[in-house]
């Protein structure tokens, strides 16, 4: 009996020391998820074990710290590393294609099926 | 006659795809972004390698017109060999070249400076690598140039120095003045 509670302590001890540990650095993934991580294609940087993503998940936790939100933090990488840092393009004059063409494309499609079945 | 169109069609793509890849072999795959004089932060801190003095890069670039900051680390292999780059460009006295250790061991450091001489006005030490982040760089080593009257970047060089990038920073300090 003693022994069982002994281990289900241990077992609680360890859970919590996780969940603390994972509180902790939840925010930093999340935003590292949707960062590139520009030394190793097609890594990004929550998955990375390079210098520069390690150095950057301790840069995003710093900013954290002094209490930015996720849009300052975002604004200030592609500050430092342009738009190609964050996996997410925003609509400017270089990537309004790369927007717009799926919509095209859907809508020609579209066309494509109307014809078809109205054929039949 | 459809056959040949055919033919003709698959050889027309399969040399087009070719020559696409070719092209792309020689592309640069390094991404950099636009400099832009906005993006240096001169409020950056940091510790000296040889006290352990705070400071900010504004005091760092306080003399000479140009500061050349340099990011190396004694465990990185292409620092040494652009090693002597820096000591023929600290040679002409034109520059201010700030060393950031990135990620290093101060007695590693140190060690790799007696070994091979010091190029740098001033040394800081970046043992988490964030002050290297925050200037916007990539890693080990990076080279960039900065005129320090009017505090924009004029020429960045992602990994090591060589005669074509020695030369071109000549040219550039040269045309500045």
């Amino acid at each position: 009996m003693k022994i069982k509670i002994l281990v289900v302590t241990i077992f609680y001890l360890i859970g919590s020391l996780n969940l603390s540990y994972a509180a902790n650095s939840e925010k930093v993934d999340q935003i590292s998820k949707n960062l590139r991580c520009l030394i190793c294609q097609g890594q990004s940087v929550y998955d990375s074990q390079s210098d520069f993503a390690l150095s950057m998940k301790i840069l995003i936790q710093n900013k954290i710290d002094e209490g930015q939100n996720d849009e300052q933090i975002y604004d200030f990488l592609k500050s430092k590393y342009g738009e190609w840092i964050v996996y997410d393009p925003e609509i400017n004059k270089n990537t309004v294609l790369l927007w717009v063409l799926p919509l095209i494309l859907f809508v020609f499609g579209g066309i494509l099926i109307l014809r078809k079945v109205s054929i039949k | 006659m459809v056959r040949n169109i055919k033919l003709i069609a698959i050889v027309f793509l399969v040399i087009v795809s070719f020559l696409i890849l070719l092209i792309g072999l020689n592309k640069t795959n390094n991404y950099s972004p636009n400099l832009n004089s906005s993006n240096i932060d001169f409020n950056f801190k940091a510790k000296f390698l040889y006290s352990n003095e705070e400071t900010t890069l504004y005091e760092l670039i306080n003399d000479k017109d140009f500061s050349l900051i340099n990011i190396w680390a004694s465990w990185c292999l292409p620092c040494r060999d652009e090693h002597p780059y820096l000591l023929n460009l600290n040679s002409l006295g034109k520059l201010n070249i700030i060393g950031i250790n990135y990620k290093d061991s101060e007695v590693n450091a140190k060690k790799f400076i007696k070994e091979l001489g010091n190029p740098y006005s001033k040394i800081v030490v970046d043992p988490s690598g964030v002050n290297s982040i925050e200037l916007g760089a990539y890693g080990v080593p990076e080279t960039i140039l900065i005129n320090n009257n009017s505090k924009t970047i004029l020429k960045k060089y992602i990994g090591p120095l060589d005669d074509k990038k020695l030369a071109e920073l000549k040219m550039i300090i040269k045309n500045e003045n």
